[in-house]
């Protein structure tokens, strides 16, 4: 039953959409090695289920869980308990139906199902009703509550039959539904049907599933392995059948190529065929519509496993592990996932993966590892694996060895022989089934192996002109082109776009730049494509697909490889002509005759269609679209609609892997162009047009470089900015990005995207078919029968042009607001909000709003204005990225206004928090908490009012950001923690939020600190942030703020700028409107910013549901910035966004005038109230009925904008709070933490020391947070005496231990540890080691868990034991020894020193500028695994180095008595010489910097004394 | 861009002025220029902004940072390309613009702009070096006629952009030589007439026909140049000058400056001026009622004819020096505006107001003039208040340089029967029309006097209309 159309909100009326559904969560896996059946198994099971609670949400009503579930072998022994008369184990099939309550529809599903069995041959034996207790669901899932059934099926000739049968009854059961005239077919749902094994699931909390199903709590109700999931779903309506467990897997994690895998999928049905399964055009779709992306897989798993695939081998085509040069795996191996990469792209996103078949249970991690897996095997073949551990206690002395899966591997149990598969076994057999590299060799080329003596050229004829038919601008060539050929990166800009959005201006437009890129926030990591190249990988394979999929064979991989995707002239030119093993191509021509006017274009792309399926009919390997031979009468179709018409089309028609689509084409030039073609589908590219650009320069000598090294550096920018692309959404290849579809359009008429562009969302609708021709067309004419101007046209996109592109930001909007806020004038103030309120053609969405005027009421009777501007907020903006004297200036003036100024990524200095003799107070209310973690100190969350996540900013979402070292000097480094001359690294996602539940973590984190602040959450306008917030609102945030692309940025990438995420508009709407329908609105408060100016848009920003409105560019311009958009520079002429001195004395802003600007709004905001008859913000906020639409005539294009989504009022809205009414319940009331502080008051008031001892479970979060603030609170990050206060913890410590922890804290683990422990360590010390009785050797056992350290400042860690991926994430400070540590250990460290005494995984340091590591190198490989681009290695040469590690290890040993330190130790002289020393470059240079300057201060000092 | 760290280390630096006593004794043009290496440097300045104020003060649009930029890469010749894309005579501007690019670049806020309009004369006068501005013929004809009555800038520029476009024009003009104020307006000092006829033998070259000692209306019948053309556009100036309505203003040796101006430009031409309608100012006593640049010029001029003393005066107050809030940046700044020639030897006075003119047997021998003072009233009017503190100014020679009030209404343009606007000027619509159809008017004549980039921008814009006119 699909909740939404119940609720009356039929998708498409609004901005939500069940697509952007996210999930994450708790997953967990039991079995009995050796499979002996067990009550206790499925009671433990569902135990671990309910010891993850914390990973679980609740919706508004907290009786309505959004999902949990448990996978288990057959009860035999309970099913014939229960009276039915199943034959023997294995000989029947059973499984739970979901059938619709309605009883008609009920009877329609009963007879479908029997019907299918009885075609199938098999016999239904009975059918059961499943007890269940109703009573405990909440109102949402008691609403969409199924009759559960039971059935049980008999047949086949064995087992496996039996079970492939079951299989395709199923599907065909599905199919059937999908045809049938059901009106509710989401209603009706076969859980699972198998002779191995069943689910048990629903739309349940945790803690539910076992109160709902009584069976599972009856003792004879047994099972050899339990799989349970619980889930997080930031989705609005979770449904039944979403719920998991789905037939074979559980997945914690997210398929961010989704879109793409399905349609790839869909383009495969037509080669596939299985002997096993006969007929597959019976059971198609694989897919089944209309599911999560996690059912998704599933499907497909199931189906490669039941066409004869093993679970592994099946798990490793869809999920493959990175096998780069980077990755240490055979060749063998790599050979096997080449050969698999041919056949289906990766199904790409973090994962970790548990799945059992009822025989075979395992677990897989995805390439990236960014989800948590630890599994234990104990003494007596019991095997856990689950996102936490401690989840079931076990005696120290039982395990016999504790483990983690580790990126890309995969860990397998086969119940039946009771034995446990390692990856390296695992995938041995996998390597070893087929000769993969012989095949490859035979088959498969690669296209730089091929040189060809051809001559090409590189210039095009009639340049001038063609640069004009594809709309080539000067700013194109000056701005992206050069700078690209010159420094091979994409050229950094600064600010926000002021622009109108594509469909609004009234130039021409490329069909490019109606599209947004999507980012990854929240529910998934972006990855940071330069640190972390080895999980990346730009390959694509040319060729057709003929072949049947599902057979090994050699002739499956007849493709040519590319490794990049742009391909030069010469390339192509050998691609185009190659006849190598019969390769055959054929190119369309992509162009239209303009004689017969924009209706011509429609009718070229379906010819393009037409002919591209005969291609793939005449068995040509792959077709070239090309617009080159345009002329007078010739225009061409816009590449971007030519590739995505003809891709979707050849899907359709299930020919597409057939045939590849190569194209050559003169319209890209820039990134996001390139990211687009291939995102809706193309191979590879050849943009001929740029490279004969680049051409023109090289001989113009505006380029002083060699044609090839242009063309190089050209090509290589584009490739890196593709991987920045992928990597924003949290993708690692361009193979599964392909075809992904990972954009959105802005301004696009449905039906276009329909026909052209299936799958896009497009919400205020736009262009026609007829549009984008007659853009061509104008192009055309302006080249060939207007224009005779040699020089192009400069349309002002990045700097002001008077007859340029419209920029809100322009000088009569800066002038007029600079005037009236240095003269304290509100009449000239109304001048400025005229000119921006009034302006020619609308710019932004919100231009096309107007309030309905009710009955005006006298402006006494409206709220102060100090009411309002309490409302008001500065953006992030951090001290380094802006001048000292702009950064305090809006701190003081948001205390005086009671507003808030934001500390942006960076620290601040302490010296702040208090106020200043002149009464002024500096401090910034709001502390963000940024993915750099710079100076999030102790001290730092605790003067606060609010503390901000910024999952993303509006000008670069899905990225990181730089501050190179020459930037920062004494006084930034020393608030950011760092050390000067280092450059510091913000990583793209926050090292601890891989996931929904992680951000509920450090929510829970923050609130722990500092329980007084709130907490906020940063996200960047795009679709399906509406989905999101809905998730981030479960996770507690107090506020979120919905950040429009608009926003500024202190350096980001042109492109970044220019084409990631939405108007503010957009996010907040659909923010507002899915918070409403889903009853979250009432406990969270909103935010809005993005290009806000005057009254009119703050009452825009409310009545599309914003409490609070932020400001950044206008508090900037007020305070002098003119819009130079040279802060990357550190040239900013007025002193604003700059360091250099010289420039800072220009500065002439006062914080003054901010007052005055801010009190100006208010005022203006209290006069359009008055008008409109309110008395308070509050009365109009979610008020979307008071917005009228006002069409704008200005073009053809504005006509056809319609906002009726964007203004929809969700129905709920009249029942549910559209506004903030209640706050939420952060479940921090008893907490370990509480009774520390009451223990160790006199130790915190009096400075005695105080001992404890408790005992602690994974249940028990962030201790230690809470007591570290209070300490914090009283002493700053002096805090205490060192081990002031000391506690001793026994067993399971939850995430987050010891988070925050203050000096003077000494905290004890005897036991293990999960992830993020030590984060944002403020001085405190931290001892973990395995608990007593415990026999394995703590060495060679993982005890803590991942992103351990991360952002730490100061303090101590030792740790006996292993521990995961990512220890020491930005540590800045902190010293730690710990004994083995996973993949990407020490990255972007920027101070602080590690030990590691044993093996690291891959990675290691990679963009760590600061502190020192010194790793134990026995097996002598360390080198391949650490990453060297910013450090270098070496021995312990120096005495002080072997000193200080001779001392870091002693310590160790005496605080953890480890018996490889005492080894260590024992034999100093062998082992010193197998340590390496890990020393960031920078870091170096700065220490000899500093020497020199010591030397040279001591010369002086001896001539002074002469 | 060239280089975006050079405005920290270069300092702005002005060519200056040749020393006084030098310049004084000629008519020679008093501005110097600087070495290519310096002015590479000063070019170096430019900060391509993000928003570049100065292109949008300019009234033209002149692309200062990519010019800037092409100085900067010595890319000469595409540096008037870029100039030329809006600016059809920049060796004109270069030297007489008030350059309100310059107040308005962002560097100016630390008082120190790029030397903009230096280096757009640098520019043209390098290309005129090079040989880049060669005459360039229009492709083909369209067979349309134009008449462009009045050579100042704006008819220049207008003719220039319609014989681009390939219709034949002919400008008529007046006088005996073309230009308009350009030729007998602005000083030689300040603008050397060869710099007009360099550009005149271009135009010429190009196909434009000029036709001197042309008045319309005059010695050219109305009727046949409106049956001859196509279209017709008036650029005639603003010619009526402000008069000084006091008693005495009828004695001997009271010209409007003008009239003194074009005489001494004709004079530098080689022209001969009739003894009696001869104004020296040779060993007088020179009085200049008017603080404008024209009054300016008339300084300039008496004391190169040996003025023995030279008294401007002003009836607005002096104006702020440096800075004045009521004009902050990026605004036109109303501030003390010293000249060359000002700095030349020359008392001035603000808050006078002329009061009555003295004489002797006809000869004028001083001025009396009132001290005023000046406030605001609520509205931000100026308000002015009489002292009845009064002088008398000797003088033996008395300049009226009061402005213009709008274009010379009796003869041509009454009789073609023009609407006016109220303020005088010729009224057009939108699409720069008169309420004649085919009549086209532009420069001052439709906006009273101003700057000649306003001029020339105005001339563009109506040759636009009129391309759009003549396709109809």
């Amino acid at each position: 039953m699909n909740s939404l159309t119940e609720k009356g909100i039929s998708a498409g009326e609004g901005l939500y959409s069940s697509e952007f559904e996210h999930d994450a969560c708790g997953v967990g896996l039991l079995a009995h090695i050796n499979g002996s059946k067990t009550h206790e198994i499925v009671e433990k099971g569902l135990q671990v289920l309910e010891n993850m609670v914390h990973r679980g949400a609740e919706g508004a009503d907290v009786e309505s869980g959004d999902g949990a579930g448990i996978l288990v072998q057959i009860p035999h022994e309970f099913i014939l308990l229960q009276g039915i008369p199943v034959p023997e184990k294995g000989k029947y099939g059973t499984g739970l139906i979901f059938f619709p309550k309605e009883e008609k529809e009920r009877k329609l599903c009963l007879q479908m199902t029997k019907e299918i069995i009885e075609k199938e041959g098999l016999t239904l034996l009975a059918m059961r009703d499943v007890p269940v207790n109703s009573k405990i669901l909440g109102v949402a899932s008691g609403s969409n509550e199924p009759l559960v059934k039971q059935i049980f099926i008999t047949g086949g000739e064995n087992q496996n039959d039996l079970e492939k049968k079951l299989f395709l009854v199923r599907k065909k059961i599905e199919k059937a539904t999908l045809q049938s005239s059901l009106k509710q077919k989401r209603a009706f749902y076969i859980v699972s049907l198998s002779t191995r094994r069943m689910v048990y699931k629903g739309m349940l909390t945790s803690l539910q599933l076992r109160e709902y199903y009584p069976d599972l709590t009856n003792a004879n109700f047994t099972s050899g392995l339990a799989l349970v999931h619980s889930r997080f779903s930031t989705n609005t309506f979770p449904t039944w059948d979403l719920a998991q467990p789905f037939r074979l897997l559980g997945h914690n994690g997210e398929i961010n190529t989704i879109r793409g895998n399905r349609y790839w999928i869909e383009a495969r049905e037509s080669i596939l065929k299985s002997e096993q399964l006969g007929d597959i055009n019976e059971i198609l779709p694989l897919v089944q519509p209309g599911m999560s992306d996690s059912a998704s897989l599933d499907n497909i798993l199931e189906f490669l496993v039941m066409s004869g695939k093993t679970l592994p081998h099946a798990l490793a085509m869809l999920i493959p592990e990175s096998w780069n040069d980077k990755n240490p795996i055979s060749n063998d191996l790599k050979s096997f996932y080449e050969y698999h990469s041919i056949l289906m792209e990766p199904w790409d996103g973090p994962a970790t993966l548990l799945f059992s078949d009822g025989r075979y249970a395992g677990g897989l991690l995805d390439r990236n590892g960014l989800r948590p897996a630890r599994y234990l095997i104990t003494k007596d073949d019991m095997i856990v694996v689950a996102s936490e551990v401690g989840v079931i206690p076990f005696e120290a002395s039982r395990i016999k060895e504790k483990g983690r899966l580790k990126p890309g591997k995969m860990l397998m149990v086969d119940t039946e022989k009771g034995e446990v598969y390692y990856d390296a076994e695992l995938k041995e057999t996998l390597a070893k089934a087929h000769p993969y590299s012989e095949w490859l060799s035979k088959n498969r080329i690669s296209l730089e192996d091929i040189s060809s003596g051809r001559n090409v050229k590189n210039n095009v004829e009639n340049f001038e002109k063609q640069l004009k038919v594809f709309d080539y601008s000067k700013e194109d060539v000056e701005k992206l082109i050069i700078p690209m050929a010159s420094e091979g990166k994409e050229p950094i800009s600064s600010m926000g776009n002021d622009t109108p959005l594509a469909v609004l201006s009234n130039k021409p437009q490329l069909l490019f730049t109606y599209f947004r890129q999507l980012f990854a926030q929240v529910t998934n990591p972006p990855i940071d494509p330069i640190r972390e190249e080895l999980v990346m990988s730009l390959t694509l394979y040319i060729g057709a697909q003929n072949g049947n999929l599902l057979e090994a064979s050699p002739d499956l991989c007849k493709m040519v490889k590319l490794s990049s995707p742009i391909l030069t002239n010469t390339e192509f030119d050998i691609l185009k002509n190659l006849r190598y093993k019969g390769f055959k191509a054929l190119t369309l021509p992509m162009l239209f005759d303009p004689s017969e006017g924009p209706a011509a274009l429609e009718k070229a792309v379906d010819e393009l269609c037409h002919k591209a399926e005969q291609a793939v009919n005449d068995e040509y390997h792959y077709i070239i679209l090309s617009d080159r031979g345009v002329d007078e009468n010739h225009v061409p179709i816009p590449s971007l609609l030519a590739v995505s018409a003809v891709h979707h089309y050849l899907i359709e028609k299930r020919k597409r892997m057939q045939i590849a689509v190569v194209v050559e084409t003169a319209e890209p030039r820039e990134v996001m162009h390139f990211a687009l073609l291939f995102g809706y589908g193309a191979t590879a590219i050849n943009p001929y047009l740029s490279f004969a650009v680049l051409d023109d320069l090289v001989k113009k000598n505006d380029l002083q470089l060699d044609f090839h090294t242009a063309e190089k550096n050209y090509v290589k920018s584009i490739n890196k900015g593709l991987l920045k692309v992928l990597s924003k959404m949290g993708i690692s290849t361009l193979r599964s990005y392909r075809g992904a579809q990972i954009f959105e359009a802005v301004g696009i008429a449905s039906d276009v995207l329909n026909k052209y562009f299936r799958g896009t969302t497009s919400r205020i609708e736009g262009i026609g078919i007829e549009d984008i021709a007659k853009e061509s067309i104008a192009s055309h004419k302006k080249a060939f029968f207007v224009n005779d101007d040699k020089d192009l046209e400069n349309k002002g996109l990045y700097a002001y042009r008077k007859d340029g592109e419209y920029h809100a930001w322009n000088p009569e909007t800066i002038s007029t607001l600079q005037l009236a806020t240095r003269l304290g004038s509100y009449k000239k103030f109304k001048e400025y909000t005229n000119i921006v309120d009034n302006k020619p053609n609308p710019v932004f969405l919100r231009d096309f709003m107007q309030f309905k005027k009710g009955k005006s009421i006298p402006i006494e009777k409206v709220e102060p204005a100090s009411e309002i501007t309490k409302r008001f907020v500065t953006g992030a903006m951090s001290y380094g990225s802006i001048s000292r004297e702009a950064h305090e200036a809006m701190a003081i003036a948001m205390n005086i206004l009671g507003g808030k100024s934001n500390t942006g990524e960076g620290g601040e200095d302490p010296l702040r928090y208090k106020i200043g003799e002149d009464g002024l107070n500096r401090r910034s209310a709001i502390k963000q908490v940024a993915s750099g973690r710079f100076g999030v100190t102790t001290e730092y969350l605790v003067n606060a009012d609010e503390l901000q996540i910024k999952i993303a900013q509006g000008a670069k979402p899905g990225e990181g950001g730089q501050l190179p070292g020459y930037k920062v000097d004494q006084i930034i480094a020393k608030t950011r923690h760092s050390i000067p001359g280092i450059s510091l690294i913000s990583p793209p996602p926050h090292h601890d939020i891989y996931s929904i539940e992680d951000l509920a973590q450090l929510i829970f984190d923050l609130k722990n600190v500092n329980p007084q602040a709130r907490v906020s959450v940063k996200l960047v306008s795009e679709s399906g942030v509406g989905t999101i917030a809905a998730g981030v609102a479960k996770a507690k945030a107090d506020m979120i703020l919905i950040s429009g692309c608009e926003g500024g940025t202190g350096a980001s990438p042109s492109s970044s700028i220019k084409y990631a995420g939405l108007p503010m508009e957009l996010g907040l709407a659909e923010t507002q409107q899915t918070l409403v329908m889903n009853n979250l609105r009432g406990q969270v408060r909103l935010q809005a910013d993005g290009q806000l100016k005057t009254g009119k848009d703050i009452i825009h920003a409310a009545l599309m549901g914003a409490e609070e409105y932020g400001f950044a560019t206008s508090a900037l311009i007020v305070l002098g910035c003119v819009m130079m958009r040279k802060c990357h520079i550190n040239t900013c002429p007025v002193g604003v966004a700059t360091q250099d001195e010289k420039l800072r004395k220009r500065f002439v802003g006062r914080y003054e005038y901010l007052v005055n600007f801010f009190n100006f709004l208010a005022e203006d905001v209290r006069e359009h109230l008055a008008e409109m008859g309110y008395e308070k913000l509050d009365d109009i906020i979610g008020r979307t009925d008071l917005i009228e639409f006002v069409p704008s005539e200005t073009n053809e294009k504005t006509k056809k904008v319609n906002l009726s989504k964007l203004l929809a009022l969700p129905a709920e809205a009249a029942e549910y709070a559209i506004r903030q009414v209640k706050t939420q319940d952060h479940k921090i009331e008893n907490v370990q933490d509480r009774e520390l502080i009451k223990a160790a008051m006199p130790s915190i008031e009096l400075h005695v020391p105080t001992e404890l001892s408790r005992t602690i479970c994974n249940t028990d979060r962030t201790v230690g947070a809470m007591l570290s603030g209070e300490i914090a609170k009283h002493y700053g990050n002096e805090g205490l005496p060192h081990d002031t206060i000391r506690c001793t913890f026994q067993g399971s410590a939850g995430q987050s231990f010891g988070a925050f922890l203050a000096k003077g804290v000494t905290f004890r683990l005897e036991g293990e540890a999960n992830d993020y422990l030590g984060k944002g360590l403020s001085g405190g010390k931290i001892i973990v080691v395995p608990p007593k009785g415990s026999t394995f050797e703590p060495e060679k056992n993982i005890i803590s868990g991942n992103t351990m350290l991360y952002g730490a400042t100061t303090g101590e860690i030792y740790i006996n034991g292993i521990v995961g991926e990512r220890f020491c994430v930005r540590n800045s400070g902190a010293i730690a020894v710990v004994e083995g540590a996973g993949d990407h250990c020490c990255e972007y460290m920027t101070g602080g020193r590690t030990v590691v005494l044993g093996e690291v995984g891959r990675n290691f340091a990679a963009g760590m500028s600061g502190g020192i590591a010194y790793v134990l190198n026995e097996k002598d490989n360390f080198d391949y695994f650490c990453n060297m681009e910013m450090v270098e290695l070496s021995l312990i040469e120096d005495s002080a180095d072997a000193h200080e590690l001779q001392g870091l290890i002693s310590a160790h040993y005496r605080y953890t008595a480890s018996p490889m330190a005492k080894k260590i130790l024992d034999n100093w002289d062998t082992y010193i010489d197998k340590f390496i020393k890990v020393m960031p470059i920078e870091y170096k240079k700065v220490l000899h910097d500093e020497k020199m300057e010591a030397i040279k201060k001591k010369i002086a000092q001896v001539e002074y004394d002469y | 861009m060239g280089n975006p760290k050079a405005f920290l280390t270069i300092d702005r630096k002005e060519a200056g002025y040749r020393p006084v006593l030098d310049r004084i004794s000629d008519f020679g043009e008093v501005e110097q220029t600087l070495n290519t290496g310096d002015r590479i440097l000063q070019a170096s300045r430019c900060m391509d902004c993000g928003i570049p104020f100065c292109h949008w003060s300019c009234p033209l649009g002149n692309i200062m940072p990519e010019w800037q930029d092409l100085i900067y890469k010595g890319k000469w010749d595409e540096a008037l390309d870029s100039l030329q894309s809006t600016n059809n005579f920049p060796e004109f501007t270069g030297r007489v613009c008030p350059a309100p690019c310059e107040k308005s670049c962002v560097l100016a806020l630390s008082d120190s702009p790029v030397t903009i309009r230096e280096n757009e004369a640098a520019v043209a006068e390098h290309a005129f070096a090079e040989g880049y501005i060669k005459p360039k013929l229009p492709k083909k004809r369209t067979g349309k006629k134009i008449a462009v009555v009045g050579s100042g800038p704006a008819g220049l520029a207008c003719a220039d952009q319609l014989n681009k476009k390939g219709h034949s024009v002919v400008v008529f003009e007046k006088h005996d030589a073309i230009g308009g104020l350009l030729r007998y307006g602005i000083p030689d000092f300040k603008l050397n007439k060869s710099v007009i006829d360099r550009r005149l033998n271009i135009l010429s070259a190009e196909g434009i026909v000029f036709k001197t000692k042309s008045e319309i209306g005059k010695n050219i019948a109305i009727k046949d140049v409106i049956k001859e053309f196509d279209a017709i556009c008036l650029t005639v100036g603003s010619g009526e000058p402000r008069d000084l309505k006091v008693e005495g203003r009828e004695l001997k040796g009271i010209h409007f400056a003008l009239e003194f101006l074009h005489q001494q430009n004709a004079l530098v031409s080689q022209k001969e001026v009739p003894g009696p309608e001869l104004i020296s100012a040779k060993g007088k006593k020179v009085l200049v009622i008017g603080g404008g640049d024209t009054g300016s010029d008339c300084v300039g001029t008496s004391i190169r004819q040996g003025a023995t003393s030279v008294i401007q005066i002003e009836l607005l107050p002096q104006p702020p020096e440096n800075k004045n809030p009521d004009t902050p940046w990026p605004m036109y700044p109303n501030v003390l505006k010293t000249s060359s020639s000002h700095k030349e030897g020359c008392e001035r006075r603000w808050s006078l107001n002329t009061k009555q003119i003295l004489g002797k047997k006809d000869a004028v021998t001083g001025v009396v003039v009132e001290e005023v003072e000046w406030s605001k009233d609520e509205n931000g009017a100026w308000k002015m208040t009489p002292t009845g503190k009064t002088e008398t100014i000797k003088a033996d020679l008395v300049l009226l340089a009061l402005g213009f009030i709008h274009p010379v209404h009796e003869g041509l343009l009454d009789e073609l029967g023009l609407s006016y606007d109220n303020r005088g000027n010729v009224e057009v619509n939108a699409l720069m029309q008169t309420s004649k159809s085919k009549i086209f008017a532009a420069g001052d004549t439709i906006t009273g006097a101003s700057l000649v980039v306003r001029a020339i921008d105005s001339g563009r814009k109506v040759a636009e209309k009129i391309d759009s006119f003549l396709k109809q």
